[in-house]
């Protein structure tokens, strides 16, 4: 089998062998193995897109292989559909949830069950879940209501109701606060010593290092190597994922900070009743010259902060939003652009590119209104064309053709290009929402030093991002936002993980000394 | 007392007139709790009274043609559902065509029958309580129909809100991508949800041609089955509202006619307009009262399973 002796260790519990699966010309599964056993916890790490996502949707039933196998306690074994798998005692956390949102906990455990159970006697057995794992859950809650974390564990005991014999969690880190994802190893740690197997996707060397038996690599599609993450550096794991050396942004020497650019005062927003929707009290200022990172877990209000700065959500306090000294609070997203703000949502496709447009015609979407590309009226083709070019040489924006529809780029080239796109306006002020979120790591890097050097000519950048790492690395002062609220800036060389952390709870103090309540 | 009699008959005649409406909503508020939005209510309505009445003309048998008249429902829903489910196309389109094609077809199988008249389904009659002053037509003096409608609502509001299959049908509605990743065969179900709407669909018909106006006439649902649609966003999509809403507008597309027998100089054509007019007004305070907020959340939006 060339690729380690692994998967011919008879124990395996489940088993893939060789897996391929293509997508039209994307081979997003290329002969991919991974072999699941009994009591232990297996990594599968990757970067976005190395095709993490499609091998567990094909061992679950969700997709089919175009070619080769599923063993199943060694023998071949096909599973037609998701019913199927976990028939076998097959369980799956997805990255985004399975979960009905208007209907309760109970009522979405009883939907991953098969046959009737009264709702009753279910919600009994959660609570029994629940103490044996350490999963806070409260059946009667509607999940519309949750927490992502709580979510998460609604997802984890519905599968455990199951009693499953193979439980995968996809990326189930990505959207916890340290403090959750501690809890979550523990649980893990529970399941595994109970004989379960347990595969653990992330793209988290560190926790991966630390919970994991075993780590399957895999990257663009293809198997890479199975590894002891205990024996590997995190170094030498973002060698296998990555393929070459992973960039660190560049510290760049201490300059004198500007004139305010941004800022929020007393901002609030009444939020439409949706969990995440309203601001409460938000502060904040930014100069030119730094960039302020907002750290949190998602849905804590972050969207509509970033829309009620870029102008898209009415503020009801016009005086709450000041961009470079001018009142902005009542201005739409135009007329704060031509105060010199640039704004960058979070959603790359729908959002801040229209998909089924030409990228040059999408260049079009944050520029009319600079005077230059939209003279009386009429759109100057060429000045477009040339600015379209400036941001694809500048940015290393890479595509098929000559101007293809934005739903073809990658993401990571769609985010360079959203992102060149205003950082070539020359903004006083930039409000990024998840610079690289499901960016791979080049890309990512090349994203952070430019914002970077653009703060050090003289640009206000605010980042929010739920990579505290990312904060950390490259951003000056970084502020937490928890329910709708946001806490003072620190200086990064003044707080802590530890301390940030227990803010993202909810502990309104991101400083590093402070206290924190029970 | 002539007073009371008047009274008693007109209520009676509120509640006639809110069971088509009542029927036709139940079955598209099936259909909707399972995510697919069928607007070819009105035709599977109309074909349900062609076929209902041609057939119960023919064999003289009121029980055979309101099942023929149900029969005819579902093979038209049927049809939607092939398009709309199976071959993902735009819900809304393959709605609007399933209404014009049912529209065209009633006409043809009824032609030969306009101007015929049928001796209508027999309301019930309870020595006593029948004879009540006020409320005993209402409640005690109707045809089958009425009682089988309310039974269906009872049915239909137990099944949603008590029952695994009624779970699995508003899982399915809310979010089918996560309902398939449950193994929940997502299509089978809306399938059947429509086809259900398409059976409550014809069964509205047959009330219409059999019961209510027992007679054919080639527009004979005049819009009724649009009225049904709205209904449906009128009550959250919940069994009980949609129960309140039906014989309100009942209520007005009767009380309309009787202020046009009383002679008070408002023009009959805006009078006859009263019930759509308060079917607009309805859905626009509803959405000003954010009310609406129950649709399900796949509604409309057709399921491909990936490969």
């Amino acid at each position: 089998m060339g690729m380690g002796d692994a998967q011919d260790t008879p124990d395996a519990l489940l088993e893939a062998v060789k897996l391929t699966k293509r997508f039209g010309s994307l081979v997003a599964n290329d002969h991919v193995s991974l072999a699941i056993r009994a009591g232990e916890t297996h990594a599968l790490l990757g970067e976005n897109g190395a095709g993490k996502s499609t091998l567990v949707k094909m061992m679950c039933g969700l997709l089919q292989a175009d070619s080769g196998e599923l063993l199943y306690e060694g023998a071949p074994i096909v599973f037609p559909d998701p019913a199927s798998s976990r028939a076998k005692g097959i369980g799956v956390v997805f990255q985004h949830f399975a979960l009905f949102d208007a209907l309760t906990v109970v009522e979405n455990v009883a939907l991953g069950l098969p046959g009737h159970q009264p709702l009753a006697v279910l919600a009994a057995r959660i609570d029994d879940c629940v103490r044996r794992y350490g999963l806070g859950v409260e059946p009667y809650r509607r999940v519309g209501e949750l927490s992502v974390g709580e979510r998460q564990r609604v997802e984890i005991v519905r599968c455990l109701l199951g009693d499953p014999r193979v439980l995968i969690l996809d990326e189930p880190t990505s959207v916890l606060t340290p403090d959750e994802s501690e809890n979550l190893f523990r649980t893990v740690d529970l399941l595994t010593n109970e004989g379960r197997a347990v595969l653990f996707i992330s793209h988290k060397l560190d926790e991966v290092r630390r919970l994991c038996h075993r780590a399957t690599v895999l990257r663009g599609g293809k198997f890479i190597a199975e590894v002891d993450p205990k024996q590997e550096s995190s170094a030498s794991l973002a060698r296998l994922m990555v393929g070459a050396e992973v960039p660190r942004t560049p510290r760049i020497a201490a300059h004198a900070l500007g004139e305010p650019r941004l800022l929020a005062r007393h901002l609030s927003v009444a939020g439409d009743g949706s969990r995440g929707s309203a601001l409460h009290d938000i502060n904040i200022e930014v100069r030119a010259g730094e960039i302020v990172g907002i750290a949190g877990v998602a849905g804590n209000g972050q969207t509509t902060l970033f829309d009620a700065l870029s102008g898209e959500t009415q503020v009801a306090d016009h005086e709450s939003i000041v961009i470079d000294k001018v009142v902005a609070g009542g201005f739409g997203p135009t007329e704060r652009r031509a105060l010199g703000a640039g704004f960058v949502p979070e959603e790359r496709l729908g959002h801040a590119a229209a998909p089924d447009m030409r990228l040059s015609d999408n260049v079009l979407l944050t520029t009319h209104g600079d005077g230059h590309i939209v003279k009386a009226g009429l759109i100057r083709r060429a000045t477009l064309f040339s600015r379209f070019q400036q941001i694809v040489k500048g940015f290393d924006v890479r595509f098929g053709g000559k101007d293809p529809k934005a739903r073809r780029l990658s993401g990571g080239n769609l985010q360079k290009f959203v992102i060149g796109r205003e950082v070539l306006r020359d903004p006083v002020l930039i409000v990024v929402d998840q610079p690289t979120w499901g960016v791979d790591a080049a890309a990512a890097a090349f994203i952070r030093t430019t914002l970077r050097e653009r703060a050090a000519q003289g640009c206000a950048v605010l980042v929010i991002s739920q990579d505290l790492d990312e904060l950390l690395e490259f951003a000056d002062r970084i502020a937490v936002m928890s329910e709708g609220r946001l806490t003072a800036p620190v200086p990064v060389a003044e707080t802590s993980r530890e301390a940030i952390g227990l803010a993202m709870g909810g502990s309104h103090s991101a400083g590093g000394e402070g206290h924190h309540a029970a | 007392m002539l007073d009371a009699a008047i009274i008693g008959a007109v209520l009676a005649s509120i509640v006639a007139a809110a069971t088509t409406l009542l029927l036709a909503s139940l079955g598209e508020l099936v259909a909707e709790r399972a995510g697919t939005l069928n607007l070819g209510v009105e035709g599977m309505m109309i074909v349900g009274a062609a076929v209902g009445y041609v057939t119960a003309y023919g064999s003289g048998s009121l029980l055979l043609g309101t099942l023929a008249a149900v029969l005819a429902g579902m093979a038209l829903s049927l049809v939607f559902a092939v398009l709309a489910i199976w071959l993902a196309t735009n819900q809304v389109a393959s709605g609007l065509a399933t209404t014009i094609l049912g529209l065209g077809l009633a006409g043809l199988i009824g032609a030969s029958f306009v101007g015929t008249q049928l001796e209508g389904a027999p309301p019930l009659h309870i020595a006593g309580l029948t004879d009540l002053p006020i409320l005993g037509k209402a409640l005690f003096g109707q045809d089958a129909f009425v009682y089988v409608s309310l039974l269906l609502l009872a049915a239909v509001a137990y099944t949603l809100t008590r029952t695994r299959i009624g779970l699995v049908l508003r899982a399915v509605g809310e979010n089918h991508a996560a309902a398939h990743a449950l193994g929940h065969p997502v299509r089978g179900i809306r399938t059947l949800a429509v086809m259900f709407g398409g059976a409550c669909a014809g069964l509205a018909g047959a009330h219409l041609s059999l019961a209510y106006t027992p007679f054919w006439a080639a527009d004979m649902t005049a819009g009724r089955g649009w009225i049904a649609l709205a209904l449906v966003v009128f009550s959250a999509w919940r069994p009980l509202w949609l129960l309140a809403g039906a014989y309100l507008f009942g209520a007005v597309s009767i009380l309309q006619l009787h202020v046009q027998g009383f002679g008070l100089g408002i023009p009959s054509q805006l009078l006859s307009a009263l019930p759509y007019l308060a079917t607009i007004i309805a859905l626009v305070v509803i959405s000003a009262l954010k009310h609406g907020r129950g649709a399900p959340a796949s509604l409309g939006v057709p399921f491909v399973p990936d490969r």
